[in-house]
Order: C-alpha cells, then sequence, then structure tokens
C-alpha cells in the first residue's frame, strides 16, 4: 500500500527513480541536485536497486554515458541542476534527436554569473529548444509522480523523446513536505518492462546509432524527430490519466484552477502554481473573479490547451522565472502570447524569483489586481514588469 | 540521385541506420570532381591502389587490376599517388 513519508522534493524524486530501478543511471554532483544523487546512491549502496551507478568527472559525460547506455538498450537516468545542464548542451540535442528515452529530474537553479545557487527556471528554459519534453512539478508529490510518469512518456513507441522532471531548486528539492510514496511493486508494474525499440548490443540486427547527415537526409530526420514530440501531446494525458486512475492523482498537459468565470487569469510554472491557488482561492473569497493556470508540460507547449482556457477571461498575467534576453518577454509569456495568437485579450509578463528571490503571496495577488485593471481597461502596457526589482 | 531520395516518414527514427551493410546505396561518386583513369599497358598488377583506396572502389578479379567502380569512387587521388608506375592518372569530369 501506498505509504505517507515526510521527504524532500530530492528524496522524493531518488524514491521514484529507486522504485523505477533503471538500469543504468550516471551522475555528477551539483547543488541543488546533490542530495537527490546522495540519497539514490544510498539505495545503491543498499542494495535495493541493480542499477548500473557510473560516477562521471562531469555533466557533460554524465549525459554522454546516459545517451551510450540507452542506445545500449538500457533504461537510463540521471540529474541535474543549472551550470550541470549548461554542461550537457550538446549532449542533450545528441539525446533527443537520437531518439532516446532518458528520464533526468532538473532541479531549477539560476545560472551564473554572477554564482547564484538558488532558484529560477533559466536552466531548463535554455533548454527548451533541445528536443527534450518538460515537465514542470508544483512540489515533492508531482516532482515524484512525475518522475513515474515520465519514463512511461519518454519510452511511449510514438514518442522516444528524452524526459525532464523539473522541481524548483531548494524550494521543492530541499523543502519536506508529506509525499504519498507508491509501492515499489506499483510502480514496477507501472513503468513495465523497459523493450527498447533498438539496441545496440543485438548482433543478429546490428544497428548504427549517430551517423553522420547532409544537407540532403538532415531536414528529414528532424521532420521525423518533430513527430515523436508532437505525439507527446496525446501520450502525456494518457499516461497522466492512467496514473490517475491506478493512484488517484490524474495529470494532463495544464492544471486549471479556479477559471471558472475568471476575468483575470494567471500562468505560472512550478511551486509559485502552488502559491498562486492559495491567492486565487483568497480572492476568490472576497468574490473577486481571478484565476489560475499551472502549466505542467512545457515542451511539447500546450497550445490548444491554453487557448480553450484562457480565451474565456479577459486578461493574463504570466509569471515568468527567467528572462529571455532581448526577446519582447519571458519565454513563458512569448509562448502563451503565441497560443492566444489572433484573439484580442491583454497578456502583460512579470519576470520574478530569479536566482531564488522570494515571491510573496501578496505580490501574487498584487499581480492579479493589475490583471483585473487590465481587464478593464484592455491595456497590456507595459508588457514587461520586473517583481520586487530595486530601481 | 534525387530521385532515391527518401521522405522522412520513410525513415527509421533518429537517424539509426537499421539495415547493416548499406553503405553500397550511398553514392559516393557523385562527389568527385577528378576521376582516376587507369592506363592499363602501365599497370604490373601490384594491387597497391586497391589496398589504399578508402570506397573500395578499385576493381579486382583474379588477382589483377581491372578498373573502377565510379558509383562509389569519390576521386581522392590516394590510388593515383600511390601506384609506383604511373598508371592511374587524374582528370577533370
Ligand atoms: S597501383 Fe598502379 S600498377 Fe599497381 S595495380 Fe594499381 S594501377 Fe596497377
Ligand atoms: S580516386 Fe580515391 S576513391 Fe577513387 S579509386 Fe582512387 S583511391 Fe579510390
Amino acid at each position: 500500500m501506498a505509504e505517507r513519508m515526510a521527504l524532500t522534493g530530492n528524496e522524493a524524486v531518488a524514491y521514484a527513480m529507486m522504485q523505477i530501478n533503471p538500469d543504468v543511471v550516471a551522475a555528477y554532483p551539483i547543488t541543488p541536485q546533490t542530495a537527490l544523487m546522495q540519497k539514490f546512491a544510498d539505495f545503491v549502496a543498499d542494495g535495493e536497486v541493480d542499477t548500473q551507478f557510473v560516477l562521471v568527472e562531469s555533466e557533460h559525460s554524465a549525459m554522454s554515458a546516459v545517451v551510450g547506455a540507452a542506445a545500449a538498450g538500457a533504461r537510463a537516468m540521471t540529474a541535474t541542476a543549472a551550470n550541470g545542464l549548461a554542461l550537457m548542451w550538446e549532449i542533450l540535442y545528441i539525446a533527443a534527436s537520437t531518439r532516446l528515452p532518458i528520464v533526468m529530474p532538473v532541479v531549477n537553479r539560476a545560472l551564473s554569473a554572477p554564482i547564484n545557487i538558488l532558484c529560477d527556471h533559466s536552466d531548463t528554459m535554455g533548454a527548451r529548444d533541445s528536443g527534450w519534453i518538460q515537465l514542470f512539478s508544483e512540489n515533492a508529490q508531482e516532482a515524484y509522480d512525475n518522475t513515474i510518469q515520465a519514463v512511461r512518456i519518454a519510452e511511449h513507441r510514438d514518442v522516444l523523446t528524452p524526459v525532464m522532471v523539473t522541481l524548483d531548486g531548494f524550494i521543492i528539492s530541499h523543502g519536506l513536505e508529506v509525499v504519498e510514496v507508491l509501492d515499489k511493486e506499483a510502480v514496477q508494474d507501472f513503468v513495465g518492462e523497459y523493450e527498447p525499440a533498438y539496441t545496440l548490443l543485438d548482433p543478429e540486427h546490428p544497428i548504427t546509432f549517430g551517423p553522420i547527415d547532409f544537407s540532403d537526409y538532415y531536414m528529414e530526420h528532424k521532420r521525423s524527430q518533430v513527430d515523436g514530440i508532437e505525439a507527446a501531446r496525446r501520450v502525456i494525458p494518457e499516461v497522466g490519466r492512467e496514473f490517475g486512475k491506478r493512484f488517484g492523482r490524474s495529470y494532463g498537459m495544464i492544471e486549471e484552477h479556479g477559471t471558472d468565470g475568471a476575468e483575470a487569469l494567471l500562468v505560472a510554472l512550478g511551486s509559485t502554481a502552488g502559491s498562486a491557488k492559495a491567492v486565487v482561492d483568497d480572492m476568490r473569497e472576497r468574490g473577486l473573479p481571478v484565476g489560475l493556470v499551472k502549466i505542467r508540460a512545457f515542451r511539447p507547449f500546450p497550445y490548444e490547451e491554453l487557448r480553450e482556457a484562457l480565451g474565456k477571461a479577459k486578461a493574463v498575467a504570466v509569471m515568468d522565472r527567467s528572462i529571455s534576453f532581448g526577446a519582447q518577454a519571458g519565454p513563458l509569456a512569448l509562448e502563451v502570447r503565441s497560443a492566444l495568437y489572433g484573439l484580442s485579450l491583454p497578456v502583460r509578463d512579470y519576470i520574478y524569483g530569479l536566482g531564488g528571490r522570494n515571491i510573496t503571496l501578496e505580490e501574487i495577488e498584487d499581480i492579479l489586481q493589475e490583471a483585473l485593471e487590465m481587464a478593464k481597461t484592455k491595456e497590456a502596457e507595459p508588457l514587461v514588469k520586473y517583481v520586487s526589482v530595486r530601481e | 540521385m534525387s530521385e532515391e531520395l527518401k521522405g522522412y516518414r520513410e525513415l527509421p527514427i533518429g537517424g539509426l541506420i537499421v539495415e547493416p551493410g548499406n553503405a553500397v546505396t550511398y553514392r559516393t561518386g557523385t562527389w568527385r570532381t577528378f576521376r582516376p583513369v587507369w592506363h592499363e599497358d602501365k599497370c604490373i598488377h601490384c594491387l597497391f591502389c586497391w589496398v589504399y583506396c578508402p570506397d573500395a572502389a578499385v576493381q579486382v578479379k583474379d588477382g589483377k587490376m581491372t578498373g573502377f567502380d565510379y558509383e562509389h569512387c569519390k576521386g581522392c587521388g590516394i590510388c593515383a599517388h600511390e601506384c609506383p608506375r604511373d598508371a592511374i592518372t587524374m582528370e577533370k569530369e
């Protein structure tokens, strides 16, 4: 039977990994992911997993090792954060375009400089075009649930695309929460026996991974890669529904909270969505027509779901925990506006929480109050605001 | 070779090569700007050209040089360089 345990987000994800029992895990420590791998290393040392645990000398090597393992037909995982993800860059693209179903928790943290080890989403936002599926988690429970579901999503024959499961550094990774941990057998049954679509270790069917492509085929291979991540639009909710049926917590591409009849809607990712739910509930009690749309899947981006959910409102405020330098807004707001193309809905971006800057319930309420104002005036200028920045 | 190019739906995923030994279907001969020309009268059939050719494009029968496979010879000129009898010359396509 499922058991309720007090776990940090890092520990919850390490539990999920232990219960998945991957064939190969290669890892290099980086704050705030270190405690995750440390916990997983405990499971390895205690004989709780059969995993080949490979300690490497850098994240570039960690991703390279899991790419090699996945090509050999192993269920392979790693985890990282921030600068570690940045060091994996080259291999991230190789993993995705070689269609290797690797699962990687990423503990979101700011990128240097200045050096900062605290939470923001710059790391995974930078990787948004690497071809990986990206699932964001609101809390430790979701980080645990997402890690388990990610295996099924990545390995689905129509998808065969690696998945990043994100959890906010420190806020989720180091915060202690009550997490419902499933039975190992139930998790094993849910993820199933891994049967790789292709493997290097099949001498009867020798194949080549990673050959060279010239201009005559490169575009065709990229186009075919699109089909994989696009199939995830169908598979992510399918797996989320099945997870819900078995374990009581269903998941989709987005989650709506108080959107019925809302005039002003907030769009947020990660732990901030949890805070925003409390603010929305409080404002709703005071009769204010506000709601929240939480994005769970950032890649593939839920354009249709968002258009439907936001299209009913009169104004949208987006909360971006990273900057897309030189762009008209943060990465999330750019996508939201793109999803709403053709609808005349004012959308303003609020860039907040960089490098671990706290976001308070009052600040989220201020944003929603401004969104209510936007709903009246229909005026989104300024298109971008920076929350709590001193001038 | 454009008539043989496959559409993206026909390709194995991930750029994988799933049929072994299919290099023969890739006609590297289209890359050539110079072609090796064999002068049989000078040839002593030492087969240096055959040993050195990086594309197995030197054709040999019964231990004797017989010419080139121009479908795959990419015109690198190594054979002409290595031939001890100047029995191969490189000529512009
Ligand atoms: S290297 Fe020259 S001489 Fe020797 S087999 Fe080739 S063509 Fe003939
Ligand atoms: S030119 Fe190069 S590829 Fe062509 S036959 Fe000579 S060695 Fe082989």
